[in-house]
């Protein structure tokens, strides 16, 4: 279900992160990631309670803003609630049903995963910045053409996933676009569209 | 202004001729836009990203709500203490039993009144308390500072125990909701014609709907007028929900869905949270947001109640079914909520049968109550009676195609032998079995499994049909022609991600000859739009569509009778023609809809639609059949489906488009009844939920489900239906696949699985049983 957390360059430095934080405000959230191939974490320079906020620097769909933010809360929260870009659907909050997957790096993320001082500095990407204009982007339009969707609260995750796989990979065979989304979960069960969608978009994007 | 060109879809083809005043309209006998595969109309906004749903309203001031739930399945709350949670950082409202809010409202469950926080809570996730926050993060660290002290009481769990004399009761008066029973003929004389009689024992467990956007709302008062969103499947149930609770008139709840993310039953109604979201905002003076958390959906707000079925059939060697005796058990959980609700349904009404006998019974155990969950009964008895076909297909030697089509009722049987509109039962068998090459598939199967591989394949069928699907009273729709020819159409349904709206800006296009998208479509609010029931039992679109055509056509009726002012000529002479209103006497008298002048005037022309009647002495319903091929690894004991056949009479197919994606999303939904979902309550020591979110709780994923899914249209004018002639889709899609996929393992395996879901752990202890012999 989750995206290889080791690959060079796919994720978030978690080590100087906790540096800067302490282990105790965030081992939990680390709940579920292979913590036994990762070196210790140095002792924290200083600790922030859970309470007071930090000032940390995002850069979302192409443009850099500060937010003010509580040292545990999710990205997807900043994201939502905070910034106010709603197109990145909350589901579960911990980590299995990938409506809030966004691209960090070009990399599918779970976004209730991904604590936002974690998210300090990378490139996040957003349903809204996959736009071109007004005008849906390829994988959005792939989507539309091919109605891979339904109620439509999946979506956002299930094309940010398709994005992340298409900016690796732009010509997948099925099994590589069912691999792609098998982390976010579509309980309207649209999956054939989405497998569908999937290759129309590398079509798009092709063109 | 816009352009004719961009408005219209088409010069010089016809439109629906207007009725008479007073006439009804004709059936279509053939359609410009309906049925035709179209992209959703609201896709933009689903795919942009800016579509609203309920959680993502943010208000200004608004602050966030959280619940505290009961941790026992039955306890009494002896002490609660939530004196420091008040003082918390950013903490606004707290609401308690004792709250002055709060504290002479009651909730019912059917017809059990009891206080809105309840001291007796008898289901684990029953609700406690409730605060309010600056930040959800606030508002949960709040929570942990509430102190409960609970009188922990003996609880029940496992519904087969309910009626054991020593059970723990749910409530004083015991353990049974009720009791229900049907017969017809006779079933001793059935069984005494029968060649051969043969009884099972089934089960099927509990299913959580899970939709994907949780369930929540968010609350604001503007003085004594109180205005929700909620996830909901319908607006104005949960408007009157609300109304009666705080004994508001329904002028001051204004209730607005104009997205959902999913409900599937589980939000055709409001729940405490939604008071509780009402109250925290009145008390605190600030809006309130209440997203429950994936762990609270799956303990409070419904599910598909577990069954256990003993099924005994009579059947000659001709294949003649002789006699059905059916019984089930299914719990409601802690209140009454339809435990066993429709299970028996299929056995009542799908195949001849003159003998049948069913009786249920309905009991209570300490877990969630029920809600209706996509085509409620359904599954279950699918389950037992198409495996039942299966075998006695197997014991008389007959292709179990064969046996079906042998035994296709023509009439209602279960409704005293009233005739439906229509049955494409037959076809949906035959044509499914044709297309999905049925004899070939079974063939190749069975050859495959002579050979030596630990991998087996087997091919499996099943039928259904759906108990309703024809929809009725009472919808009102208003659709409004603006003075340069677009439209805005205003309904109160909701569209739960079915295509409503698409359907009903295409019903509305093909009769006033605009193009859907040049259609707006205001919808799923109680302050602004017509009233609906809610979108659930597969009827809203033969209730709502019909209606969007009554309304289409009345305007086309007023804007006649406008032009015929200007042209001079009676509105009974005119024809409305997409662009053009023309006197059919004299082809020379013609005025655009644009310059009819007193709809220049006045801006706009409405028109306001009804839902008529169902036809009487008739029974509109759904059928459908499903074949699916699959392999099984007898090592792992993983089955791999290859692929599915879905044939469905839904009558007129409205968007190919969407028709086809509900199909996908049935089967889909069946597959993860049938191999993956179960709900496990700790039924030998605390009782507790064990699986409690989707890690644990298995959903299909992309990686479980075919890619190779078909679906065949089994399209049968119904013109006695309804104006449109569509019936119900979104239930009976879901109904037969988990059956078919029993009957193809047990061709795989010579097993069968007669408790669903099939789990890889299932398959490997019956064949390890097979090999003991």
């Amino acid at each position: 279900m989750h995206y290889d957390e080791k690959k060079p360059g796919g994720g978030v430095t978690r080590r100087g992160f906790m540096q800067i934080i302490g282990t105790g405000a965030v081992g939990a959230s680390f709940a579920g990631v292979a913590m036994a191939a990762r070196p210790e974490p140095a002792p924290p320079e200083k600790m922030i309670p859970a309470e007071n906020t930090v000032k940390i620097r995002l850069h979302v769909n192409g443009a850099k803003q500060e937010v003010l933010a509580e040292p545990r809360w999710s990205l997807l929260y900043v994201l939502r609630e905070v910034i106010g870009l709603t197109g990145t659907k909350e589901g579960c909050s911990r980590g299995e049903c990938g409506a809030c997957t966004v691209l960090i790096d070009n990399i599918p993320r779970y976004a209730c995963m991904t604590l936002a001082v974690e998210a300090e500095g990378r490139k996040i990407t957003t349903v809204e910045g996959l736009m071109d204009g007004e005008q849906l982007g390829p994988v959005q339009t792939a989507f539309l053409e091919e109605d891979a969707y339904q109620c439509g609260y999946c979506t956002p995750g299930q094309i940010m996933s398709v994005e992340g796989l298409l900016r690796k990979n732009p010509d997948p065979g099925t099994d590589e676009i069912r691999t792609a989304v098998s982390g976010n979960l579509c309980r309207c069960g649209a999956y054939k569209n989405i497998f569908r969608a999937g290759k129309k978009a590398a079509s798009l994007k092709n063109k | 202004m816009a352009q004719d060109d961009n408005i219209y879809y088409t010069r010089g083809l016809e439109v629906p001729e207007t009725p008479e005043p007073g006439a009804k309209p004709k059936f279509w006998e053939k359609t410009a836009v309906v049925g035709k595969p179209t992209p959703r109309v609201d896709g933009y906004e689903r795919l942009s990203g800016t579509a609203v749903y309920p959680s993502d309203i943010k208000l200004p001031n608004m602050i966030y709500g959280a619940l505290l739930r009961c941790p026992h399945p039955n306890a009494r709350i002896k002490k609660l203490d939530a004196g420091r949670a008040r003082k918390m950082p950013g903490v606004r409202a707290v609401m308690t039993g004792d709250s002055a809010e709060a504290k002479n409202l009651k909730w019912r469950y059917d017809d059990f009144t009891v206080p809105l926080l309840d001291p007796h809570c008898r289901f684990e996730g029953e609700a406690v308390a409730a605060v309010a926050a600056d930040t959800p993060y606030q508002a949960r660290d709040a929570l942990a500072e509430i102190h409960v002290e609970y009188e922990v009481l003996p609880h029940l769990a496992d519904h087969d125990r309910a009626m054991d004399e020593n059970a723990p009761k749910v409530h004083k008066t015991g353990n049974l909701v009720g009791k229900d029973e049907y017969s017809r003929g006779d079933s001793e004389k059935g069984f005494a014609r029968a060649d051969t009689v043969v009884e099972r024992t089934y089960h099927t467990q509990c299913e959580l709907h899970t939709p994907m956007e949780l369930h929540g709302c968010v609350a604001n008062w503007e003085g004594d007028r109180l205005t929700i969103w909620e996830s909901s499947q319908g607006v104005y149930a949960v408007q009157s929900t609300i109304a009666e609770v705080l004994d508001l008139p329904f002028s001051r709840v204004r209730v607005i869905g104009h997205y959902m993310g999913g409900g599937f039953g589980s939000k055709l109604q409001p729940g405490k949270y939604t008071v509780l979201a009402a109250l925290l905002a009145r008390q605190a003076a600030r809006p309130v947001k209440m997203i429950l958390t994936r762990e609270e959906t799956y303990l409070s707000v419904g599910n598909r109640p577990a069954s256990t079925m003993h099924l005994k059939a009579g059947i000659k060697n001709d294949g003649t079914l002789t006699a059905l005796d059916f019984r089930c058990t299914g719990p409601s959980g802690a209140y009454p909520a339809g435990g066993t609700s429709l299970v028996d349904w299929l056995i009542r009404d799908l195949y001849q049968c003159d003998n049948v006998s069913c009786r249920s019974n309905d009991v209570y155990i300490n877990a969630g109550p029920a809600r209706p969950f996509r085509a409620p009964g359904h599954p279950q008895g699918s389950w037992a009676l198409e495996q039942m076909i299966d075998e006695l297909a197997e014991k008389t030697g007959m292709d179990p195609v064969d046996l079906r089509l042998k035994n296709i009722p023509e009439v209602s049987q279960a409704r005293g032998g009233m005739p439906y509109t229509t049955t494409g039962l037959a076809r949906c068998i035959r044509e499914g079995a044709e297309k999905f090459g049925w004899k070939d598939a079974v063939k190749k199967a069975r050859q495959h499994n002579q050979s030596n591989s630990h991998v087996k394949r087997g091919a499996g069928m099943a039928a259904c049909l759906w108990i309703v699907g024809g929809g009725g009273q009472p919808s009102t729709v208003v659709i409004k022609l603006f003075r340069d020819g677009s439209v805005n159409l205003n309904m109160g349904a909701s569209d739960i991600g079915t295509g409503t709206k698409t359907i009903m800006a295409l019903v509305a296009a093909e009769e006033l000859g605009v193009k859907p998208e040049m259609i707006q479509i205001e919808h799923a609010d109680t302050g602004t739009t017509q009233y609906a029931t809610p979108s659930g039992g597969s009827k809203t679109v033969p209730t709502e569509a019909p209606t969007v055509r009554n309304a289409a056509v009345e305007v086309k009726r007023r804007v006649l009778e406008m032009a015929s002012v200007d042209l001079g000529v009676p509105a009974e002479d005119l024809d409305y023609n997409g662009a053009e209103i023309v006197s059919r006497s004299d082809k020379d008298k013609r005025i655009r809809v644009t310059e009819v002048s007193r709809l220049k005037k006045r801006g706009v022309v409405v028109g306001v639609g009804y839902r008529g009647p169902n036809p009487s002495g008739k029974t509109v319903n759904p059928f459908g059949a499903q074949f699916c091929e699959l392999e099984v690894n007898q090592k792992t004991g993983e089955i791999r489906i290859l692929r599915f056949l879905a044939a469905h009479d839904s009558g007129r197919v409205m968007n190919r488009l969407t028709y086809d994606n509900q199909v996908f999303g049935g089967i889909v939904m069946g597959i993860g009844f049938g191999l993956t979902e179960f709900r496990q309550l700790d039924t030998r020591q605390t009782g507790k939920l064990c699986n409690r979110n989707w890690h644990d709780y298995k959903l299909p994923t992309a990686l479980d489900v075919p890619a190779d899914m078909e679906s065949l249209p089994i399209e049968i004018d119904d013109p006695e239906a309804n104006n449109t002639g569509a019936k119900g889709l979104g239930e009976p899609v879901t109904i037969p696949t988990a059956p078919a996929i029993a009957n193809a393992l047990y061709m795989a395996t010579g097993i069968r699985f007669t408790r669903a879901p099939v789990t890889p752990l299932e398959v490997r202890r019956h064949l390890d049983l097979q090999k003991e012999g």
